[in-house]
């Protein structure tokens, strides 16, 4: 937004910017701080209600359930912010899934390491194929990833017919990732925390990553301004894939069974994460931290709603009252940055 | 005699590239012509061309068990396609469809057990989806929010609400009659009775779109609210109601769905608004608003449902067949646009040959204006 907002900035360069850091400043006092309050009232009520909530095991629950959904918001956050969406993801992390597992029993004795980078891969592959076929087709992201859901599930189903993977089939050692801890966090939640940090970084304060802001926010005026729009969506839809892929394949850790329906109806779970978490679904605003909150949020709720014993039955409906939470907010931030908006060119007049 | 005012509509607002290049190409050809050639007609060709080759090339297909068995699997899909087509004219989506039928669906389940009246039973469940769209409504055309992200709220909602109202129950007992009822075929043809309600719905929702100034409007509306705002459509009042209309079909989805399998679960239908609007882009509805017809997505529910149902007759497994969803939904939406880029390639080219003077200055104005936006 800051990149396409038309600045007389020849002579006054430090106005600008501070104008910038201003905005900056007012985005995320409204963007992120309304699920972070609502994560830490869940947590802190439910743990009044039922201290064995934040015992050091529920902690690591809680954690656990999150790492995979969070991984995904981030991806879907990149794609978001492009004023893109990607459906497909739950259908590539069930082939990474399978494919871990098939790899597992293919291959006895093969490194661990070898198995992340196969599924990264993978999902970079399927991923691409999404954002070659919606740069270059140039038809709505909606539509393209729509059909590559039911293909990738498709391909899922006729590789899998009934097969399925079970935790036996795997060596220990890979299942330990969502088992052992480090300082009370299980690996496989460290993994998602380190890529949440690298993927901030890269939006926040790389050069390609601001380009994904400037294209969602206004994509002709992206290409006027000399941003190579089709390369830069690409990277989102491939990082998106890479990130389901890695998903893909910590869910073969942290689950029993990897089969043909695996990840199955996710899409529309991981897109409200990141609409909670902030990511304005037009695009162009937003972060990852946010994305990842958010994610954090819906699946607690689930465990907090558990431990006050509440019916487990309103678990769905109390999400999407939190998306429409969530989208009411958006917009009412929106109207607040546009009216500062003009305020602040008026007085530049 | 219904395509003028989209022409007119079509070259007042063409303020995006896509469209003007469209206007031409649709304007050289007139009145019969066009219709024959238009995309929802080709489609509807590709539907009947499958359906004479699986007749007679694949066995057991042209039977009236067949015919009964395919058409019963299609009706809920056929329902909800047909508000979908209208409220994706207008721009916007409906995600919270299926989750609008499961809520139907479980909302029956408990008040038949709880010994309502049948005829009681039904009149709320419609009535909790007329409820379900107008929220649906409110939100997105009265409130403003955008409708992607606000159904994706409400496809959880209600979903939610339908486990709150049954939670892991579901309920089986309904009356023998009805549920025979539903999936009674006419004579021996093995055409679904049901058919002729789905055939009334179908046709007011064809009539509404195609034939009234209210639905004339929504095309107007999808390609350019401003505009539709300025020639006098209710751009609110529109939207609301096309929300409404969305949810009471659902509602009507939800009912069918429930007394055809004789149970009321929670889970009934979910995942079904993929399959529907996969299906009403098939027919050419535009995800741009603006541009489809309800014989279109009519053609393309149909056609998803008979090549589903032939792979399904030469035993291809069942979860497989996505894949054919899938690809013809892309390959519906990327070869327009790869033809629409071979047309402009030749366009150019042909300009080029005939008017070298011209294209040349056109060539070094272009690269002038480039140059002096970079700056």
């Amino acid at each position: 937004m800051t990149l396409t907002s038309p600045a007389p900035s020849q002579e006054t360069p430090p106005k600008t910017a501070r104008r910038a850091t201003r905005d900056f400043a007012s985005v995320l006092r409204w963007r992120e701080i309304p699920v972070t309050i609502a994560l830490i009232v869940l947590v802190g009520l439910t743990y009044l209600a039922n201290p064995l909530f934040l015992s050091q095991q529920g902690v690591k629950d809680l954690l656990l359930n999150a790492t995979i959904v969070i991984i995904l918001a981030v991806g879907q956050a990149m794609v978001i912010i492009t004023r893109n969406v990607d459906l497909s993801i739950g259908s590539i992390l069930g082939i990474v899934a399978f494919s871990t597992g098939t790899l597992f029993v293919a291959v006895p004795g093969i490194p661990i390491v070898l198995v992340f980078l196969t599924g990264m891969a993978l999902g970079a592959l399927l991923g691409a194929v999404n954002g070659l076929l919606v740069t270059i087709a140039k038809v709505p992201s909606l539509v393209i990833t729509l059909g590559t859901l039911y293909i990738y599930r498709g391909l899922n189903n006729a590789w899998a017919g009934g097969t399925q993977y079970f935790a036996g089939d795997r060596p220990d050692n890979f299942g330990a990732l969502s088992v052992d801890t480090i300082a009370g966090f299980p690996l496989i939640t460290l993994i998602a925390i380190v890529v949440v940090v690298i993927v901030a970084i890269f939006m926040a304060s790389t050069r390609p990553g601001r380009d994904l802001y400037a294209i969602g926010s206004d994509p002709e005026a992206a290409k006027l301004f000399g941003i190579p729009v089709t390369r830069r969506v690409l990277l989102a839809f491939l990082s998106n894939g890479i990130l389901a892929g890695l998903a893909g394949v910590l869910y073969a850790s942290r689950f029993n069974s990897v089969g043909a329906t695996t990840g199955t109806g996710l899409e529309f779970d991981i897109v409200a994460a990141a609409v909670v978490g902030g990511v304005a679904i037009f695009g162009g605003s937003g972060t990852v931290a946010g994305a990842a909150i958010g994610a954090l949020l819906l699946t607690t709720i689930t465990s907090a709603l558990t431990a006050i014993r509440v019916d487990k039955f309103w678990q769905q409906a109390i999400v999407g009252l939190l998306i429409l939470a969530a989208i009411i907010i958006d917009r009412v931030a929106r109207i607040r940055t546009q009216k500062k908006l003009r305020l602040s060119e008026a007085r530049d007049v | 005699m219904s395509n003028p005012p989209t022409e007119l509509l079509g070259t007042a607002t063409n303020k995006s590239g896509v469209r003007a290049s469209e206007v031409p190409s649709t304007g050289g050809r007139t009145g019969i012509a066009r219709i024959l050639l238009s995309r929802d007609t080709v489609m509807i060709y590709t539907l009947v061309f499958f359906v004479i080759y699986a007749a007679l090339f694949i066995p057991r297909f042209a039977s009236p068990v067949s015919t009964g068995f395919l058409l019963l699997d299609v009706i809920p899909a056929l329902l909800i396609a047909l508000p979908m087509t209208l409220v994706i004219i207008t721009g916007e989506i409906d995600l919270s469809v299926a989750s609008i039928a499961g809520l139907t669906s479980a909302l029956m389940g408990v008040l038949w057990a709880a010994g309502l009246d049948i005829g009681a039973v039904l009149l709320i469940s419609l009535l909790a989806g007329v409820l379900a769209g107008a929220f649906n409504g409110l939100l997105v055309a009265v409130l403003g929010l955008p409708s992607l992200a606000v159904t994706i709220g409400t496809l959880a909602l209600f979903r939610g609400l339908a486990l709150v109202v049954i939670g892991d129950n579901a309920v089986a007992n309904f009356p023998p009659e009805l549920t025979s009822f539903f999936t009674s075929k006419i004579g021996g043809t093995g055409i679904p009775t049901v058919m002729i309600g789905v055939i009334v719905v179908a046709i007011f929702f064809g009539v509404l779109l195609h034939f009234t100034p209210f639905g004339r409007g929504l095309f107007a509306l999808g390609y350019s609210k401003e505009a539709a705002t300025f020639v006098g459509i209710h751009v609110m009042r529109s939207k609301f109601w096309l929300y409404v209309a969305s949810g009471s079909v659902s509602a009507l989805a939800g009912i069918y769905w429930t007394l055809r399998y004789s149970s009321a679960r929670s889970d009934n239908a979910s995942g079904l608004e993929l399959t529907v609007i996969a299906a009403v882009l098939l027919g050419g509805v535009s995800i741009f608003g603006g541009k489809g017809s309800i014989p279109g997505a009519v053609a393309g529910v149909l056609l998803i449902g008979t090549i589903n149902f032939t792979l399904r007759l030469n035993r291809i497994s069942d979860v497989v067949l996505i894949i054919v969803t899938g690809t013809l939904l892309i390959a519906s939406v990327v070869a327009p646009s790869i033809f629409e880029g071979i047309s402009k390639w030749r366009h150019t080219r042909r300009n080029r040959r005939i008017l070298p003077p011209a294209s040349a200055l056109g060539a070094t104005r272009a690269t002038a204006s480039g140059v002096q936006e970079r700056k």
